[in-house]
């Protein structure tokens, strides 16, 4: 929409007149115009589910779905915070999901960077087919690894464990691609000249790579911390403990065969959506960065 | 400072050879320049002696030492690279202070050695900034700053200078020039630019095709070159060369050219008559003749420099160039009369390519 903005400024040509630039002036604010207008209704859609959230855990179950829809909530319900996070173990699922949201997002920050540096600045034979292979597994959905996934994590007697909910998604061909795309664009000559300077190689991944790839990382955090904060069916099947439920699990309690209590859910379902918010409005300049440099978007 | 052994060194990427038995001496304290068209392997060299490419044959040894299977963080080696390879997200004075504290060197001492580089290179009021805050220039200063903090046994130069624009690259040359006067270290240079070549070198080494041409003090690559292709690189403007045959009658030999003209060879050179040569002179080898003495040239660029004229014509059915060091009131289309000075002819064999007399010194 910008670049279309641009057009109409740059399309008069010969002398300029007063008039002429004036026009150009008016048709730049019309197309400024139109770019918010369809901006802001994209983010009002963006955010009409987020508000629907927040509006319902103020509304009292008798409104919740009274017609015409209550926007604004009347009277406005805050017991059903308190409520909802004294009907179950809450503390408890958010640590877990804490825990296993941390813990998941380290381990695809470190091995994923480690994988794409290999991939980019190591020569070895099949290192081509390793990356396809890599980038295959992104084909898969975890539906159909779910199955042999669960297997192997009872066979190894890590169902209930926080190593069940963790280790399988230490590393992910999404990351891998990621961090790899990134770090193309680091050139070889700053880690050559790090080998002269007498670093070893780990060394070279730690003090130059890695603080060189930060918005990629931090991109990665973001996208990890999210998909692993909102992991609903593993922890379904391998955690049966209620000690270890993590912060969806507890979500579902409050559908039951006996009714569903819209207004708790919702209130937790508020609660649970504050640390992405709070992560992605601290990080969004180096995620936004991060997304641009990997050429994963324009 | 310790000199640098290449010994019939190899290196092939896969198939392709890119340097065929290389052998050269490096002296104890020589700023040797190694220079070529792009491709010829004077980076990989330089990067094998570095390290930092294997060494598919040969040997390479610095201060005795055979280093082919050394890491490059144990040759006692500092480069600077052409894109100057500081690290972003380092101050200048840690980018200096980096491979000190990876010697784990007491804090004071690595203190003291940054500052005393950063003196040398005028890069005190710059050592709390970051790479991308400072100039091109300063930022090839702090890439020999990092090099000369380590006191290292060598110093390699990928192409510092060519990222540079023309009126910085004269000055750094000078300083890279006095520094070398100062430290006495012994130094490989790579470029690309044979005037940097010309202007900086103890000794040139012409690499072509992964291949020696020719090794030698400027001066000497400029007046002797042993073939075709150092003398047409070596110089700018670039040597003059016209084809013809070599003719001999008594004592007397001349160079027959394509369109018949008899162009005046001193001495006697090798050779025989009938043989294909090239008649070769530089662009200030030649006189401006009275009219109807010398060789006809018509005009069809003049190029003054201020210092001196280039004037580009036809001579023989070649285009040539001559300099003159005095302004001439000629114009293009017009006709002037060219006399090669005979001390400054070179003639090559038009088979290989190898020098068959060299004029000056003669």
């Amino acid at each position: 929409m910008t670049g279309n903005a641009e057009l109409v400024v740059a399309r008069p040509t010969g002398p300029k007149t007063p008039a002429k630039g004036l026009i150009a002036r008016l048709l730049l604010r019309r197309g400024t115009i139109v770019v918010f207008c369809v901006l802001f209704a994209v983010a009002c859609i963006t955010l009409l589910p987020f508000y629907w959230m927040f509006s319902s855990s103020l509304r009292t179950m008798e409104n919740m779905f009274s017609l015409p829809i209550q926007w604004i909530p009347d009277p406005v319900n805050w017991m059903s915070y308190v409520i909802a996070w004294q009907a179950q173990d809450f503390t408890r699922y958010f640590f877990n999901s804490g825990v296993v949201a941390i813990a998941i997002t380290l381990g695809n920050l470190l091995l994923c960077s480690l994988a794409g540096y290999s991939l980019t600045k190591f020569h070895y034979r099949g290192r081509g087919l390793m990356f396809v292979l890599i980038l295959s597994t992104m084909m898969l959905p975890l539906e159909v690894t779910m199955v042999p996934l669960f297997l192997i994590i009872k066979q190894l007697d890590w169902a209930n464990t926080y190593q069940g909910l963790i280790v399988p998604f230490l590393v992910d061909g999404f990351g891998v691609f990621l961090m790899r795309q990134y770090m193309l664009s680091i050139p070889k000559d700053l880690i050559d000249s790090a080998r002269i300077d007498g670093a070893s190689e780990l060394r070279i991944f730690w003090m130059i790579v890695l603080p060189l790839c930060k918005p990629a990382l931090v991109a990665l955090a973001v996208f990890t911390f999210r998909e692993a904060w909102d992991m609903y069916i593993w922890p379904l099947i391998i955690i049966t403990k209620d000690s270890l439920r993590t912060l969806p699990l507890g979500i579902s309690l409050f559908m039951s065969s006996y009714g569903t209590s819209w207004d708790q859910l919702m209130a937790i379902a508020v609660l649970g959506t504050l640390p992405m918010i709070l992560l992605f409005f601290f990080l969004q300049r180096a995620f936004i960065q991060g997304i641009a440099a990997t050429g994963l978007k324009e | 400072m310790a000199s640098i052994e290449i010994r019939a060194v190899n290196k092939a990427f896969g198939p392709t050879q890119v340097l065929h038995d290389v052998d050269l001496e490096v002296a104890n304290g020589e700023f040797l320049v190694l220079v070529g068209p792009s491709g010829c392997g004077k980076s990989t060299l330089l990067r094998m002696i570095a390290g930092l490419e294997e060494v598919s044959g040969g040997e390479i040894s610095i201060g005795g030492r055979v280093v082919n299977d050394l890491p490059p963080k144990n040759r006692d080696i500092a480069m600077v690279f052409q894109n100057y390879a500081l690290y972003p997200h380092m101050t200048v004075r840690e980018n200096m202070a980096f491979s000190l504290k990876l010697r784990r060197e007491p804090k004071p001492q690595i203190a003291r050695q940054v500052e005393d580089a950063a003196e040398v290179l005028n890069l005190m009021p710059f050592l709390d900034r970051y790479p991308r805050q400072l100039s091109g220039g300063q930022r090839q200063r702090v890439a020999m700053g990092r090099a000369i903090v380590r006191n290292p046994q060598v110093f390699l130069f990928d192409e510092p200078l060519s990222n540079l624009d023309a009126k910085l690259r004269v000055q750094m040359r000078v300083e890279i020039r006095s520094l070398h006067q100062r430290l006495h270290a012994t130094s490989v240079y790579v470029t690309h630019d044979q005037i940097e070549a010309m202007t900086m070198a103890d000794r040139i080494v012409v690499l072509h095709e992964g291949r020696i041409e020719q090794v030698g003090s400027p001066l000497d690559l400029y007046d002797h070159p042993a073939n075709l292709f150092v003398a047409g690189f070596i110089g700018s403007p670039s040597m003059n060369f016209v084809r013809g045959v070599l003719r001999a009658r008594d004592d007397t030999h001349w160079v027959e050219a394509g369109d018949g003209t008899a162009l005046p060879v001193g001495g006697s050179p090798q050779g025989r008559d009938g043989q294909e040569v090239v008649y070769s002179f530089r662009p200030e080898h030649l006189e401006l003749g009275a009219t109807g003495g010398g060789v006809p040239a018509k005009i069809q660029v003049i190029e003054p420099t201020g210092a001196d004229t280039h004037v580009f014509c036809e001579f023989c059915g070649t285009q040539i160039c001559a300099v003159f060091g005095e302004r001439l009131s000629v114009r293009p289309g017009e006709t002037i009369f060219l006399q090669p000075k005979v001390a400054g002819v070179h003639l090559f064999d038009a088979a290989n390519g190898k020098v068959l007399t060299n004029g000056i010194g003669n």
